[in-house]
Protein backbone atom coordinates (compact mmCIF):
# COMPACT_ATOMS: atom_id res chain seq x y z
CA UNK A 1 0.00 0.00 0.00
CA UNK A 2 1.53 3.47 -1.07
CA UNK A 3 0.69 7.25 0.54
CA UNK A 4 2.67 9.32 -1.41
CA UNK A 5 4.24 12.04 0.23
CA UNK A 6 3.51 14.89 -2.07
CA UNK A 7 0.01 14.29 -1.54
CA UNK A 8 -2.16 15.75 1.44
CA UNK A 9 -4.96 13.18 2.75
CA UNK A 10 -7.88 13.54 5.05
CA UNK A 11 -9.31 11.02 7.73
CA UNK A 12 -11.94 9.84 5.56
CA UNK A 13 -9.26 8.50 3.32
CA UNK A 14 -9.58 10.90 0.69
CA UNK A 15 -6.46 12.52 -1.13
CA UNK A 16 -5.98 16.02 -2.14
CA UNK A 17 -2.89 17.06 -4.80
CA UNK A 18 -2.67 21.09 -4.73
CA UNK A 19 -1.75 21.65 -8.24
CA UNK A 20 -1.78 25.66 -8.35
CA UNK A 21 -2.94 28.49 -6.44
CA UNK A 22 -6.21 27.48 -4.67
CA UNK A 23 -6.39 24.62 -7.07
CA UNK A 24 -6.63 21.19 -6.28
CA UNK A 25 -7.12 17.14 -7.61
CA UNK A 26 -9.52 14.94 -5.20
CA UNK A 27 -9.39 11.03 -4.85
CA UNK A 28 -9.46 8.38 -2.99
CA UNK A 29 -6.53 6.84 -1.12
CA UNK A 30 -5.07 3.33 -1.78
CA UNK A 31 -5.84 2.28 1.66
CA UNK A 32 -9.56 3.32 0.57
CA UNK A 33 -9.80 1.32 -2.51
CA UNK A 34 -8.21 -1.45 -1.11
CA UNK A 35 -10.81 -1.77 1.84
CA UNK A 36 -13.84 -1.22 -0.97
CA UNK A 37 -12.46 -3.74 -3.36
CA UNK A 38 -13.68 -4.02 -7.03
CA UNK A 39 -15.23 -0.72 -7.88
CA UNK A 40 -18.01 -1.27 -10.40
CA UNK A 41 -19.97 1.96 -10.00
CA UNK A 42 -19.08 6.10 -9.64
CA UNK A 43 -21.25 8.52 -9.48
CA UNK A 44 -19.85 11.86 -9.71
CA UNK A 45 -20.57 15.79 -9.60
CA UNK A 46 -20.95 17.90 -12.59
CA UNK A 47 -19.21 20.40 -13.85
CA UNK A 48 -19.62 24.16 -12.31
CA UNK A 49 -20.88 22.63 -8.47
CA UNK A 50 -19.98 23.88 -5.45
CA UNK A 51 -18.37 21.13 -3.18
CA UNK A 52 -18.09 21.93 0.59
CA UNK A 53 -15.39 20.42 3.11
CA UNK A 54 -16.50 17.75 5.00
CA UNK A 55 -19.60 17.14 2.73
CA UNK A 56 -20.14 14.04 0.10
CA UNK A 57 -19.45 14.98 -3.48
CA UNK A 58 -19.20 11.75 -4.20
CA UNK A 59 -20.15 7.67 -3.82
CA UNK A 60 -17.81 4.84 -4.77
CA UNK A 61 -19.71 1.67 -5.34
CA UNK A 62 -17.97 -1.94 -5.04
CA UNK A 63 -18.98 -5.09 -5.43
CA UNK A 64 -19.89 -5.68 -1.56
CA UNK A 65 -20.49 -2.07 -0.62
CA UNK A 66 -21.04 1.49 -1.61
CA UNK A 67 -18.92 4.41 0.14
CA UNK A 68 -19.47 8.35 0.05
CA UNK A 69 -16.33 10.45 -0.72
CA UNK A 70 -15.76 13.66 1.37
CA UNK A 71 -14.96 16.46 -0.16
CA UNK A 72 -11.69 18.33 1.77
CA UNK A 73 -11.89 21.39 0.62
CA UNK A 74 -15.37 24.08 0.14
CA UNK A 75 -13.99 25.06 -3.78
CA UNK A 76 -16.09 25.42 -7.25
CA UNK A 77 -15.81 21.75 -9.70
CA UNK A 78 -14.20 22.89 -12.90
CA UNK A 79 -13.76 19.44 -14.25
CA UNK A 80 -14.91 15.98 -13.87
CA UNK A 81 -12.60 13.06 -14.80
CA UNK A 82 -15.62 11.20 -16.72
CA UNK A 83 -13.03 8.04 -17.87
CA UNK A 84 -13.53 6.90 -14.38
CA UNK A 85 -17.66 6.99 -14.92
CA UNK A 86 -16.97 4.31 -17.99
CA UNK A 87 -14.23 2.11 -16.29
CA UNK A 88 -14.45 2.64 -12.36
CA UNK A 89 -11.90 -0.11 -11.90
CA UNK A 90 -9.13 2.21 -12.75
CA UNK A 91 -9.17 3.85 -9.20
CA UNK A 92 -8.53 0.18 -8.18
CA UNK A 93 -5.49 -0.05 -10.34
CA UNK A 94 -4.34 3.50 -9.65
CA UNK A 95 -5.70 5.57 -6.86
CA UNK A 96 -3.59 8.27 -6.74
CA UNK A 97 -3.77 8.82 -10.69
CA UNK A 98 -7.22 8.08 -10.75
CA UNK A 99 -8.28 12.21 -9.81
CA UNK A 100 -12.09 12.51 -9.39
CA UNK A 101 -12.90 16.26 -9.51
CA UNK A 102 -10.48 19.09 -10.46
CA UNK A 103 -11.26 22.15 -8.09
CA UNK A 104 -10.89 25.69 -8.29
CA UNK A 105 -11.82 28.90 -5.79
CA UNK A 106 -10.28 26.62 -2.93
CA UNK A 107 -12.10 29.20 0.21
CA UNK A 108 -11.91 26.69 3.09
CA UNK A 109 -10.28 23.03 4.05
CA UNK A 110 -10.88 20.28 6.01
CA UNK A 111 -7.56 19.68 8.27
CA UNK A 112 -5.16 17.80 6.33
CA UNK A 113 -2.89 14.92 7.23
CA UNK A 114 0.66 14.42 5.73
CA UNK A 115 1.38 10.95 4.63
CA UNK A 116 2.99 9.52 7.81
CA UNK A 117 0.08 10.76 9.92
CA UNK A 118 -2.68 9.34 7.48
CA UNK A 119 -0.61 5.86 7.76
CA UNK A 120 -0.73 5.94 11.38
CA UNK A 121 -4.92 6.40 10.89
CA UNK A 122 -4.98 3.81 8.14
CA UNK A 123 -2.78 1.12 10.11
CA UNK A 124 -5.21 1.48 13.34
CA UNK A 125 -8.33 0.83 10.53
CA UNK A 126 -6.75 -2.02 8.99
CA UNK B 1 -16.42 -13.92 20.84
CA UNK B 2 -16.38 -14.30 17.47
CA UNK B 3 -15.58 -17.83 16.38
CA UNK B 4 -12.56 -19.17 13.96
CA UNK B 5 -12.81 -21.79 11.27
CA UNK B 6 -9.24 -24.04 11.84
CA UNK B 7 -8.67 -22.42 8.27
CA UNK B 8 -8.35 -18.90 9.86
CA UNK B 9 -4.82 -18.62 9.77
CA UNK B 10 -5.21 -20.07 6.13
CA UNK B 11 -7.48 -17.32 4.74
CA UNK B 12 -5.01 -14.42 6.98
CA UNK B 13 -1.54 -15.68 5.60
CA UNK B 14 -3.04 -15.59 1.87
CA UNK B 15 -4.48 -12.44 1.52
CA UNK B 16 -8.11 -13.02 3.07
CA UNK B 17 -9.74 -9.84 4.33
CA UNK B 18 -11.43 -10.82 7.39
CA UNK B 19 -15.24 -9.71 8.16
CA UNK B 20 -17.34 -11.15 11.21
CA UNK B 21 -20.07 -13.22 9.37
CA UNK B 22 -22.75 -15.52 11.64
CA UNK B 23 -20.30 -15.33 14.38
CA UNK B 24 -17.48 -16.24 12.59
CA UNK B 25 -14.27 -14.49 11.33
CA UNK B 26 -14.50 -15.15 8.00
CA UNK B 27 -12.66 -14.26 4.50
CA UNK B 28 -15.24 -12.21 2.51
CA UNK B 29 -12.40 -12.01 -0.23
CA UNK B 30 -8.94 -12.95 -1.03
CA UNK B 31 -6.35 -10.93 -3.04
CA UNK B 32 -7.72 -11.87 -6.29
CA UNK B 33 -10.95 -9.74 -5.41
CA UNK B 34 -14.75 -10.80 -5.66
CA UNK B 35 -15.18 -10.28 -9.57
CA UNK B 36 -12.26 -12.43 -10.37
CA UNK B 37 -13.10 -15.01 -7.40
CA UNK B 38 -16.56 -15.39 -8.83
CA UNK B 39 -15.38 -15.72 -12.53
CA UNK B 40 -13.25 -18.52 -11.30
CA UNK B 41 -16.26 -20.44 -10.38
CA UNK B 42 -18.14 -19.80 -13.50
CA UNK B 43 -15.14 -20.42 -16.07
CA UNK B 44 -12.47 -23.05 -13.92
CA UNK B 45 -12.75 -23.39 -9.93
CA UNK B 46 -12.87 -21.88 -6.63
CA UNK B 47 -12.52 -23.13 -2.91
CA UNK B 48 -14.62 -21.96 -0.15
CA UNK B 49 -14.22 -21.93 3.35
CA UNK B 50 -17.37 -22.72 4.69
CA UNK B 51 -17.03 -24.41 7.85
CA UNK B 52 -19.20 -21.65 9.46
CA UNK B 53 -21.90 -23.78 8.33
CA UNK B 54 -23.61 -25.84 11.17
CA UNK B 55 -23.89 -29.74 11.42
CA UNK B 56 -27.12 -31.67 12.97
CA UNK B 57 -27.50 -35.59 13.23
CA UNK B 58 -30.88 -36.88 13.74
CA UNK B 59 -31.27 -40.37 15.04
CA UNK B 60 -33.22 -42.86 16.17
CA UNK B 61 -36.19 -45.39 15.17
CA UNK B 62 -38.01 -41.92 14.36
CA UNK B 63 -35.60 -40.00 12.67
CA UNK B 64 -37.78 -40.11 9.19
CA UNK B 65 -40.76 -39.36 11.55
CA UNK B 66 -39.39 -36.03 12.98
CA UNK B 67 -38.05 -34.61 8.95
CA UNK B 68 -41.73 -34.78 8.19
CA UNK B 69 -43.03 -33.52 11.18
CA UNK B 70 -40.38 -30.20 11.61
CA UNK B 71 -39.46 -30.14 7.86
CA UNK B 72 -42.12 -29.10 5.21
CA UNK B 73 -40.71 -30.50 2.55
CA UNK B 74 -41.54 -34.81 2.44
CA UNK B 75 -38.46 -37.34 3.40
CA UNK B 76 -40.16 -40.38 2.42
CA UNK B 77 -38.31 -42.40 -0.83
CA UNK B 78 -34.92 -41.67 -0.36
CA UNK B 79 -32.15 -43.61 -0.85
CA UNK B 80 -28.81 -43.82 0.93
CA UNK B 81 -26.81 -41.16 0.12
CA UNK B 82 -29.56 -38.58 -1.44
CA UNK B 83 -29.91 -35.11 -0.55
CA UNK B 84 -33.01 -32.93 0.26
CA UNK B 85 -33.48 -29.74 0.50
CA UNK B 86 -36.17 -28.06 2.81
CA UNK B 87 -37.46 -24.68 4.70
CA UNK B 88 -38.07 -25.53 8.12
CA UNK B 89 -41.45 -23.83 9.37
CA UNK B 90 -42.53 -21.80 12.33
CA UNK B 91 -46.26 -22.17 13.82
CA UNK B 92 -47.00 -18.82 12.21
CA UNK B 93 -45.66 -20.12 8.91
CA UNK B 94 -42.95 -17.93 8.80
CA UNK B 95 -39.51 -19.36 8.35
CA UNK B 96 -36.48 -20.81 11.06
CA UNK B 97 -34.14 -21.60 8.39
CA UNK B 98 -33.54 -23.88 4.95
CA UNK B 99 -31.52 -27.28 5.60
CA UNK B 100 -30.17 -29.57 3.49
CA UNK B 101 -30.44 -33.23 4.56
CA UNK B 102 -28.87 -36.27 4.12
CA UNK B 103 -29.91 -39.46 4.51
CA UNK B 104 -27.43 -41.44 5.65
CA UNK B 105 -29.53 -44.95 6.85
CA UNK B 106 -33.47 -45.43 7.58
CA UNK B 107 -32.62 -44.30 11.24
CA UNK B 108 -29.74 -41.90 10.63
CA UNK B 109 -30.09 -38.65 8.75
CA UNK B 110 -26.86 -35.74 8.55
CA UNK B 111 -28.67 -32.41 8.31
CA UNK B 112 -26.74 -28.58 7.25
CA UNK B 113 -27.91 -25.64 8.39
CA UNK B 114 -27.12 -22.12 8.26
CA UNK B 115 -24.13 -21.03 10.61
CA UNK B 116 -26.16 -18.00 11.97
CA UNK B 117 -29.01 -20.36 12.83
CA UNK B 118 -27.00 -23.18 14.74
CA UNK B 119 -27.91 -23.18 18.27
CA UNK B 120 -31.24 -21.65 17.27
CA UNK B 121 -32.09 -24.66 14.90
CA UNK B 122 -30.70 -27.23 17.08
CA UNK B 123 -32.83 -26.06 19.61
CA UNK B 124 -35.51 -25.80 17.44
CA UNK B 125 -35.59 -29.83 16.90
CA UNK B 126 -34.55 -30.30 20.49
CA UNK B 127 -38.25 -28.08 21.13
CA UNK B 128 -40.55 -29.94 18.20
CA UNK B 129 -38.94 -33.09 18.04
CA UNK B 130 -41.39 -36.54 18.65
CA UNK B 131 -40.77 -40.66 19.57
CA UNK B 132 -37.95 -42.32 19.70
CA UNK B 133 -35.00 -39.57 18.02
CA UNK B 134 -32.07 -38.02 19.29
CA UNK B 135 -30.60 -34.67 17.30
CA UNK B 136 -27.25 -34.02 17.68
CA UNK B 137 -24.87 -31.34 17.53
CA UNK B 138 -21.99 -32.12 15.56
CA UNK B 139 -20.95 -29.17 14.05
CA UNK B 140 -17.58 -28.97 16.10
CA UNK B 141 -16.77 -32.18 14.04
CA UNK B 142 -17.05 -30.86 10.73
CA UNK B 143 -15.22 -28.36 8.81
CA UNK B 144 -16.52 -27.79 5.47
CA UNK B 145 -15.16 -27.09 2.14
CA UNK B 146 -16.75 -26.39 -1.58
CA UNK B 147 -15.18 -26.82 -4.33
CA UNK B 148 -17.05 -25.40 -7.16
CA UNK B 149 -17.13 -24.76 -10.73
CA UNK B 150 -16.80 -26.90 -14.36
CA UNK B 151 -13.14 -27.92 -13.09
CA UNK B 152 -14.53 -28.81 -10.14
CA UNK B 153 -14.75 -32.31 -11.10
CA UNK B 154 -11.16 -33.19 -12.77
CA UNK B 155 -9.59 -31.40 -9.86
CA UNK B 156 -11.73 -33.88 -7.62
CA UNK B 157 -10.29 -36.67 -9.51
CA UNK B 158 -6.85 -35.98 -9.19
CA UNK B 159 -7.25 -36.66 -5.32
CA UNK B 160 -9.83 -39.24 -4.94
CA UNK B 161 -10.94 -42.22 -6.36
CA UNK B 162 -13.68 -41.95 -8.81
CA UNK B 163 -15.98 -43.93 -7.04
CA UNK B 164 -15.19 -42.05 -4.10
CA UNK B 165 -16.94 -38.75 -5.91
CA UNK B 166 -20.94 -38.73 -6.13
CA UNK B 167 -22.10 -38.75 -10.18
CA UNK B 168 -25.44 -37.09 -8.85
CA UNK B 169 -26.54 -33.84 -8.02
CA UNK B 170 -27.82 -34.09 -4.46
CA UNK B 171 -26.43 -37.23 -3.80
CA UNK B 172 -22.97 -37.75 -2.02
CA UNK B 173 -20.98 -40.73 -0.33
CA UNK B 174 -20.47 -40.80 3.25
CA UNK B 175 -17.56 -42.73 3.27
CA UNK B 176 -15.81 -40.95 0.55
CA UNK B 177 -11.53 -40.98 0.96
CA UNK B 178 -9.38 -37.99 -0.32
CA UNK B 179 -5.69 -39.22 0.50
CA UNK B 180 -6.50 -41.20 3.48
CA UNK B 181 -8.72 -38.31 4.58
CA UNK B 182 -11.87 -39.47 5.60
CA UNK B 183 -14.58 -37.32 3.95
CA UNK B 184 -18.18 -36.96 3.00
CA UNK B 185 -18.25 -36.08 -0.48
CA UNK B 186 -21.58 -34.78 -1.76
CA UNK B 187 -22.30 -32.98 -5.62
CA UNK B 188 -24.01 -29.87 -3.90
CA UNK B 189 -23.09 -25.95 -3.93
CA UNK B 190 -24.60 -22.23 -3.76
CA UNK B 191 -23.20 -21.03 -6.48
CA UNK B 192 -25.00 -22.14 -9.42
CA UNK B 193 -22.02 -24.62 -11.08
CA UNK B 194 -21.80 -27.73 -10.58
CA UNK B 195 -19.51 -28.63 -7.69
CA UNK B 196 -19.21 -30.43 -4.49
CA UNK B 197 -19.19 -30.03 -0.38
CA UNK B 198 -16.65 -31.45 1.19
CA UNK B 199 -16.81 -32.84 5.02
CA UNK B 200 -13.71 -33.79 6.74
CA UNK B 201 -12.81 -33.64 10.62
CA UNK B 202 -10.79 -30.21 11.70
CA UNK B 203 -7.94 -31.88 11.88
CA UNK B 204 -7.84 -32.40 7.70
CA UNK B 205 -8.68 -28.75 7.55
CA UNK B 206 -5.62 -27.50 6.50
CA UNK B 207 -3.63 -30.52 4.55
CA UNK B 208 -7.31 -30.80 2.43
CA UNK B 209 -7.36 -27.36 1.62
CA UNK B 210 -3.72 -27.07 -0.05
CA UNK B 211 -4.15 -30.45 -1.42
CA UNK B 212 -7.28 -29.13 -3.16
CA UNK B 213 -5.53 -25.75 -3.88
CA UNK B 214 -2.82 -27.44 -5.32
CA UNK B 215 -4.61 -29.92 -7.32
CA UNK B 216 -6.81 -27.15 -8.90
CA UNK B 217 -3.50 -25.03 -9.95
CA UNK B 218 -3.36 -26.56 -13.23
CA UNK B 219 -6.97 -25.63 -14.07
CA UNK B 220 -6.42 -21.90 -12.34
CA UNK B 221 -8.29 -22.43 -9.05
CA UNK B 222 -8.86 -19.30 -6.76
CA UNK B 223 -9.98 -19.38 -3.18
CA UNK B 224 -13.00 -17.36 -2.67
CA UNK B 225 -14.49 -15.76 -0.29
CA UNK B 226 -18.03 -14.80 1.91
CA UNK B 227 -18.36 -11.90 -0.92
CA UNK B 228 -18.42 -14.24 -4.27
CA UNK B 229 -20.50 -16.72 -2.25
CA UNK B 230 -23.06 -13.82 -2.14
CA UNK B 231 -22.22 -12.62 -5.79
CA UNK B 232 -22.50 -16.56 -7.40
CA UNK B 233 -25.88 -17.04 -4.96
CA UNK B 234 -27.76 -14.02 -6.01
CA UNK B 235 -26.64 -14.37 -9.79
CA UNK B 236 -27.92 -18.13 -9.39
CA UNK B 237 -31.29 -16.47 -7.80
CA UNK B 238 -30.75 -19.01 -4.67
CA UNK B 239 -32.65 -17.49 -2.02
CA UNK B 240 -30.78 -17.08 1.77
CA UNK B 241 -32.18 -16.69 5.18
CA UNK B 242 -32.36 -13.81 5.91
CA UNK B 243 -33.18 -11.75 3.12
CA UNK B 244 -35.56 -14.11 1.06
CA UNK B 245 -36.74 -15.50 3.91
CA UNK B 246 -37.30 -14.81 7.62
CA UNK B 247 -39.69 -15.33 10.89
CA UNK B 248 -42.28 -13.29 9.19
CA UNK B 249 -41.80 -14.41 4.96
CA UNK B 250 -43.28 -17.99 4.28
CA UNK B 251 -41.98 -19.97 2.37
CA UNK B 252 -44.59 -19.63 -0.16
CA UNK B 253 -44.38 -16.01 -0.48
CA UNK B 254 -40.76 -16.26 -1.48
CA UNK B 255 -41.00 -19.11 -4.20
CA UNK B 256 -40.61 -22.08 -2.44
CA UNK B 257 -43.98 -23.50 -2.66
CA UNK B 258 -42.06 -26.29 -4.59
CA UNK B 259 -40.43 -27.71 -0.94
CA UNK B 260 -44.23 -27.41 1.15
CA UNK B 261 -45.70 -30.37 0.69
CA UNK B 262 -49.39 -29.70 1.96
CA UNK B 263 -50.18 -32.94 0.99
CA UNK B 264 -48.53 -34.56 3.88
CA UNK B 265 -50.49 -35.26 6.86
CA UNK B 266 -49.01 -32.55 9.18
CA UNK B 267 -45.82 -30.47 9.89
CA UNK B 268 -44.85 -27.13 12.27
CA UNK B 269 -46.63 -24.57 10.28
CA UNK B 270 -48.91 -26.36 7.91
CA UNK B 271 -52.00 -24.96 9.65
CA UNK B 272 -50.79 -21.35 9.33
CA UNK B 273 -50.13 -21.77 5.60
CA UNK B 274 -53.27 -23.14 5.28
CA UNK B 275 -54.80 -20.34 6.89
CA UNK B 276 -52.91 -17.91 5.00
CA UNK B 277 -54.27 -19.15 1.83
CA UNK B 278 -52.36 -17.67 -1.70
CA UNK B 279 -49.53 -15.88 -1.00
CA UNK B 280 -50.01 -12.41 -1.70
CA UNK B 281 -46.32 -11.66 -2.12
CA UNK B 282 -44.16 -12.90 -4.71
CA UNK B 283 -39.96 -13.05 -5.16
CA UNK B 284 -38.84 -11.71 -8.62
CA UNK B 285 -36.07 -10.93 -10.26
CA UNK B 286 -34.96 -7.55 -10.83
CA UNK B 287 -32.24 -5.69 -13.41
CA UNK B 288 -31.07 -2.67 -13.02
CA UNK B 289 -31.57 0.00 -16.52
CA UNK B 290 -30.38 3.10 -14.57
CA UNK B 291 -27.12 3.62 -13.27
CA UNK B 292 -26.35 2.64 -10.25
CA UNK B 293 -26.31 -0.59 -7.94
CA UNK B 294 -29.55 -1.94 -6.36
CA UNK B 295 -28.74 -3.25 -2.79
CA UNK B 296 -31.42 -5.09 -0.20
CA UNK B 297 -34.16 -2.82 1.48
CA UNK B 298 -34.80 -0.65 -1.48
CA UNK B 299 -38.22 0.26 -2.02
CA UNK B 300 -39.70 -0.69 -5.32
CA UNK B 301 -42.03 1.36 -7.39
CA UNK B 302 -44.55 0.72 -9.82
CA UNK B 303 -45.05 4.47 -11.21
CA UNK B 304 -46.75 6.22 -7.70
CA UNK B 305 -46.94 2.81 -6.30
CA UNK B 306 -44.82 1.19 -4.27
CA UNK B 307 -44.97 -2.77 -4.74
CA UNK B 308 -42.37 -3.87 -2.48
CA UNK B 309 -38.71 -4.38 -1.52
CA UNK B 310 -35.41 -5.45 -2.46
CA UNK B 311 -34.72 -8.67 -0.29
CA UNK B 312 -30.45 -8.95 -2.00
CA UNK B 313 -29.22 -6.92 -4.29
CA UNK B 314 -25.22 -6.48 -5.65
CA UNK B 315 -23.26 -5.92 -8.98
CA UNK B 316 -23.11 -9.50 -10.56
CA UNK B 317 -19.63 -9.62 -12.26
CA UNK B 318 -20.37 -12.96 -15.00
CA UNK B 319 -23.14 -10.02 -16.36
CA UNK B 320 -21.75 -7.25 -15.44
CA UNK B 321 -24.72 -5.62 -14.06
CA UNK B 322 -26.10 -4.51 -10.78
CA UNK B 323 -28.88 -7.53 -10.41
CA UNK B 324 -31.26 -8.01 -7.31
CA UNK B 325 -34.43 -10.31 -5.73
CA UNK B 326 -37.45 -8.69 -4.37
CA UNK B 327 -40.83 -9.83 -2.48
CA UNK B 328 -43.65 -8.02 -4.51
CA UNK B 329 -47.45 -7.41 -4.57
CA UNK B 330 -48.68 -10.79 -6.64
CA UNK B 331 -50.53 -8.06 -8.98
CA UNK B 332 -47.71 -6.18 -9.91
CA UNK B 333 -44.31 -7.53 -11.11
CA UNK B 334 -45.30 -9.06 -14.80
CA UNK B 335 -42.02 -10.01 -16.55
CA UNK B 336 -40.77 -7.47 -18.97
CA UNK B 337 -42.48 -4.66 -16.72
CA UNK B 338 -40.62 -1.25 -15.69
CA UNK B 339 -40.23 -0.83 -12.32
CA UNK B 340 -38.68 1.90 -10.54
CA UNK B 341 -36.33 1.32 -7.32
CA UNK B 342 -35.17 4.05 -4.85
CA UNK B 343 -31.53 3.81 -4.61
CA UNK B 344 -30.51 6.18 -1.75
CA UNK B 345 -32.76 8.30 -2.16
CA UNK B 346 -32.81 8.71 -6.04
CA UNK B 347 -35.76 6.68 -8.30
CA UNK B 348 -33.29 4.06 -10.81
CA UNK B 349 -35.26 2.42 -13.92
CA UNK B 350 -35.39 -1.33 -13.63
CA UNK B 351 -37.21 -3.61 -14.93
CA UNK B 352 -38.25 -7.37 -14.26
CA UNK B 353 -36.61 -10.40 -15.43
CA UNK B 354 -36.75 -13.95 -15.20
CA UNK B 355 -35.03 -16.15 -12.34
CA UNK B 356 -32.64 -17.47 -12.26
CA UNK B 357 -30.53 -14.74 -13.89
CA UNK B 358 -27.55 -17.43 -14.94
CA UNK B 359 -28.18 -20.96 -15.26
CA UNK B 360 -25.05 -23.05 -16.22
CA UNK B 361 -24.59 -24.01 -19.99
CA UNK B 362 -25.58 -27.16 -20.33
CA UNK B 363 -23.13 -30.09 -20.96
CA UNK B 364 -22.76 -31.35 -24.69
Amino acid sequence: MTFPEELKYTASHEWVKMTGDGEALIGITDFAQDALGDIVFINLPEEGDEVTAGEAFADVESVKAVSDVFSPVTAKVVEVNTELQDAPEKINEDPYGSWMIRVTDITDTEEFLTAAQYQEIAKEEE
Amino acid sequence: MELKTPLYDIHVSTGGKIVEFGGFLMPVQYGAGIKKEHMAVRTACGLFDVSHMGEVLCKGPDALKNLNHILTNDYNGMVNGQARYSPVCNENGGVVDDVIVYKVSDEEYFIVVNAANRSKDYQWFLDHQIGDVEFTDVSDDYIQLALQGPKARDILLKVADESDIPEKYYTCIFDGDIRGMKCIISQTGYTGEDGYEIYSAPENAEKLWNLLMEAGEEFGILPCGLGARDTLRLEASMPLYGHEMNDDISPRETGLGMFIKMDKPEFVGKEALEAKGEPKIKRIGIRALGRGIIREHCDIYDGDVKIGTTSSGTFCPFFGESLAMGLVDREHGEIGSRIQVDIRGRLVEAEIVKTPFYRKPSKA
